[in-house]
């Protein structure tokens, strides 16, 4: 390792507010939003604010402090942007190996595949199946992100009429696949301007495949199945010629050599985020429809599944995007669940909207509970009441995303909170009595609740689990 | 192994065997709905995701050196890091010679390094699989009912039917009869229900109670006394027990104990000191709680990684082999509901639900699965085979996936 990786602030604990403050123009001037220069530090440190907010430093006089924080608060992991315009898609931009030490950027992007053979129905076909792809998730619309274009023709105009159909027929960013550089130039030729990743340099093809990424301003994969040193040389190789932008491929071994496979993904995010290998510090590529190389005389499901598998993994460990052949809803579907599960940030606790939820037909006389707005609290309580068959109303109160008995202890769930949202929500005009079921760790808000609201408090469980018993025994008997 | 067998092998097919049966049984699956019910998702409060800007392309600048006319040979320096902390291994099952009646016992733990970091050190112990078994009928996706339904009365042909034809390493005897809510069946009826099982197969026991902290500690320590020295995971025991009365009945009767809690690492601690009083590091495992996909596998994972990687780090209070109860990925609507055309068919979107909340948690640590669908637990076994294989990719064979035609 060179003495410039290692001076370099490795991990992201190692940048202290103070290494930010230091560098700011110090004059508390507020344009950012933040109170005074510290707290903007401390937000950019924690990467919940880019610098440019701090508008003064991109003057002139602070160019030399900009530079210097553009270099400190560089992801260990590159940020690539595939593609242009509204739909390019950033990749990488990784600043930790595990997403507890602050949270990861820019989610797995899954590009489906198409071929200059298929016939024109096929390839329009799985471009719109990937298009109309979408997902609603606790409000977030979850879609592929890519089309990758592969020759499997060898022929250099085929190649090219098909980039430019699918480009006519998508504006999604492209991942143009092929070893042959004359093959890549003829496809780029057809789209000169949309920067697709060019998949990929090896140790044949390189130089060839870095002036094509050098003409068109692309990002270049780099590919050396299962030898990170041939793969280490090449980077460094390509970065020395002139290409900045690099995709890591160390192969994917859908089976024989899964085991490596996934170390040497592992290997790779490690030394980019702990060791400082800035040689090695790029997006990662995994190609999950590898499994279709064993096909065999297997049906297209099992090969699907095994696929789908395989990008449950890497999404998991380390890839910053996937090649994938099957678009079947019922294996992507998971993936696409799991990828935004593993991008959400650990630091914020997941909350759902507050306000009045409704279970069965209640009347004026149903039970009316309350829980917090933590969203495993909720869908717990939910559930439970679901599962109870009951009729009842569930007042969700905003504790910041916070459970009932950290949010009594933290002071986020307080009594006039509680009488708040009961005013708030209408329930009043819905049930004509006065009786409030509380979480029994809320219980020692009971009267004080009373006090503000006015409403009578029943102590109910500690867990949900026991709300159909409380209610059966508790609320009938009333 | 046959001829065909090997040839099965040799194109990568091994894993699709079985897999490929179940498929053909999914056309025998019956209409008939799903029992259980799960509350309609709401939105979730998206955290305030901060939009860096975007990066524009850089322009092409010519580089100042001469661009290098061959490649740049650099050396590779495996990252090889040394731990100072050791999880605990811990035996699971007793054989005869060991003081109990099952065929094998089973080793889990052990790891000085994350999970399959191989490139390291190889793992100590193969990750296992437990079945779930139930002592009564019990709401189960249509995807499993499926598999088990000649069997849903019968905890011993249950047993027989997880081990011999599903390829259960353990198996967990759900004692939920005993619920007081429920059938509120006797701790002498859950021994027999033990003793059924026991008797039907030889593989290591997990014993599940039915919630009821009263209950089950008076359930556990009836089946713990009357299989002492069997080596049974006792599941689990949690902070609203009488913790001290549980952990002394698990020590004087040979047992494991799975510490449960609820995702928080610090209660994880705290159970397991309390435990420490009376039971040794080697008898028990630890159970941090499993979140589905879709449903807070992200707190699982986080919450499993950070643990195993705190215990390496030298944490001896979070040291043990964890524990996962998988069957939870059930819990996730979209698991097993009746969705749009394009989701469908649910019959595959179920078990693989199960299969990627098992492989995530596995790349987190987790050693012991407790699961529920056949080809779930055949899939994941397969993986960790794979894992733990060691066989060698073929480099040369692997670069014609670009131009290969599908």
């Amino acid at each position: 390792m060179s003495g410039k990786e290692t001076k370099r602030k490795v991990g992201i604990k190692e940048l202290s507010p103070i290494d930010v403050y230091k560098l700011l123009p110090r004059t508390n001037c507020k344009v950012c939003g933040e109170e005074n220069c510290m707290a903007f530090a401390t937000k950019v440190v924690n990467r919940e604010v880019p610098i440019e907010k701090c508008s003064p430093i991109l003057a002139k006089e602070f160019e030399k402090a900009y530079s210097q924080l553009k270099e400190m608060l560089k992801p260990a992991v590159k940020e690539v942007v595939i593609g242009v315009g509204d739909r390019a898609v950033k990749v990488g931009g990784k600043l930790v190996m595990y997403r507890h030490e602050l949270t990861y950027f820019n989610p797995t992007a899954i590009a489906i595949d198409v071929t200059d053979e298929m016939a024109d129905e096929e390839i329009l076909s799985r471009i719109k199946r990937t298009e109309q792809f979408k997902f609603e998730y606790i409000g977030q619309t979850l879609k592929l992100d890519m089309m990758a274009v592969r020759s499997t023709s060898n022929n250099p105009e085929k190649f090219k009429e098909t980039v430019k159909k699918v480009a006519q027929n998508t504006s999604l960013p492209l991942i143009l696949c092929s070893l042959n550089p004359s093959i890549l130039k003829a496809g780029l030729e057809a789209i000169p301007k949309a920067r697709p990743l060019l998949y990929a340099a090896t140790t044949e093809n390189w130089q060839e495949m870095a002036e094509l990424a050098l003409a068109y301003n692309c990002p270049l994969t780099v590919f050396a199945p299962n030898n990170l040193k041939t793969l280490k040389s090449l980077a460094k190789t390509l970065i020395e010629y002139g290409v900045s932008d690099l995709v890591l491929d160390p192969g994917t071994f859908p089976d024989e050599g899964l085991a490596e496979t996934l170390n040497n993904f592992t290997m790779l995010r490690r030394v980019a985020c702990k060791r400082g290998d800035e040689v090695l510090g790029f997006p990662l590529i995994g190609v999950p429809m590898t499994a279709w190389m064993a096909k065999g005389e297997a049906p297209e499901e099992v090969v699907k599944w095994r696929e789908a598998c395989l990008a449950g993994m890497f999404i998991v460990h380390f890839a910053d995007i996937l090649i994938m052949h099957n678009v079947d809803g019922w294996a992507l579907l998971p993936n696409v669940i799991l990828r935004q599960n593993i991008y959400t940030d650990p630091r914020k606790p997941v909350a759902v909207e507050p306000g009045l939820r409704v279970f069965g037909n209640p009347d004026e006389n149903a039970p009316v509970m309350f829980t917090t707005n933590f969203a495993l609290t909720y869908y717990t309580v939910a559930s439970d009441i679901e599962n109870a068959k009951v009729n009842a109303y569930l007042l969700v109160v905003d504790t910041e995303g916070i459970a009932v008995d950290s949010a009594v202890a933290g002071r986020k769930l307080t009594a006039e909170k509680v009488a708040e949202a009961i005013k708030a929500s209408g329930i009043e005009n819905k049930v004509k009595h006065r009786k409030l079921i509380i979480p029994g760790k809320a219980a020692r808000l009971s009267g004080e609740i009373e006090e503000l609201s006015g409403w009578q408090v029943l102590v109910g469980p500690r867990d949900s689990s026991e709300i159909p018993a409380f209610l059966q025994k508790k609320w009938q008997n009333l | 192994m046959s001829k065909t067998e090997k040839e099965e092998q040799a194109l990568g097919l091994k894993f699709n065997s079985r897999l490929l049966e179940l498929l053909a049984k999914l056309q025998e699956v019956e209409l008939e709905d799903f029992e259980m019910e799960v509350g309609d998702l709401e939105l979730w409060i998206q955290p305030g995701a901060v939009a860096a800007p975007v990066a524009v392309p850089q322009k092409f600048a010519p580089p100042l050196k001469a661009k290098p006319a061959k490649i740049i040979e650099v050396e590779f320096v495996p990252p090889v890091e040394t731990y100072p902390g050791k999880v605990v291994e811990v035996k699971l099952g007793a054989t005869k010679s060991e003081g109990g009646t099952r065929g094998e016992s089973i080793v889990i733990g052990g790891e000085t390094t994350p999970a399959f970091y191989t490139f390291e050190k190889p793992m100590p112990h193969r990750p296992v699989i437990a079945i779930d078994v139930f002592d009564m009928k019990v709401p189960l996706p249509k995807a499993v009912k499926t598999h088990v339904k000649d069997v849903m009365e019968d905890p011993a042909a249950w047993a027989k039917l997880a081990v011999e034809k599903f390829g259960a390493d353990l198996l967990t005897v759900h004692l939920i009869s005993v619920d007081p809510l429920v059938k509120n069946a006797s701790p002498k009826e859950a021994v027999k229900t033990v003793e059924e099982v026991a008797q039907a197969v030889d593989v290591p026991l997990i014993i599940g109670g039915c919630g009821d902290p009263k209950k089950d500690a008076d359930v556990f320590e009836a089946v713990a006394e009357t299989f002492a020295g069997e080596r049974f995971l006792i599941s689990s025991v949690t902070r609203d027990m009488d913790v001290e009365r549980c952990a002394k009945f698990i020590k004087k009767y040979g047992h494991v104990a799975l510490s449960f809690t609820p995702m928080d690492l610090n209660l994880a601690r705290e159970l397991n000191r309390i435990l420490y009083d009376f039971l040794p590091k080697e008898d028990i495992v630890m159970d941090l709680t499993t979140a589905a996909l879709g449903y807070g596998l992200d707190y699982a994972f986080t919450n499993m990684e950070r643990a195993r990687l705190a215990a390496l780090m030298g944490d001896p209070e979070l040291a043990h082999p964890m524990s996962s109860g998988t069957t939870n990925a059930w819990a996730a609507r979209e698991a097993w509901l009746e969705m749009a055309p394009e989701w469908e068919p649910r019959e595959l979107r179920g078990p693989l639900w199960e299969v990627l909340t098992a492989s995530t948690l596995l790349l987190a640590g987790v050693d012991l699965f407790m699961m529920m669908h056949p080809a779930a637990v055949k899939t994941l076994k397969d993986i960790i085979g794979q894992l733990l294989g060691g066989s060698v990719g073929n480099a040369e064979r692997i670069v014609e996936w670009v131009s290969m035609k599908v």
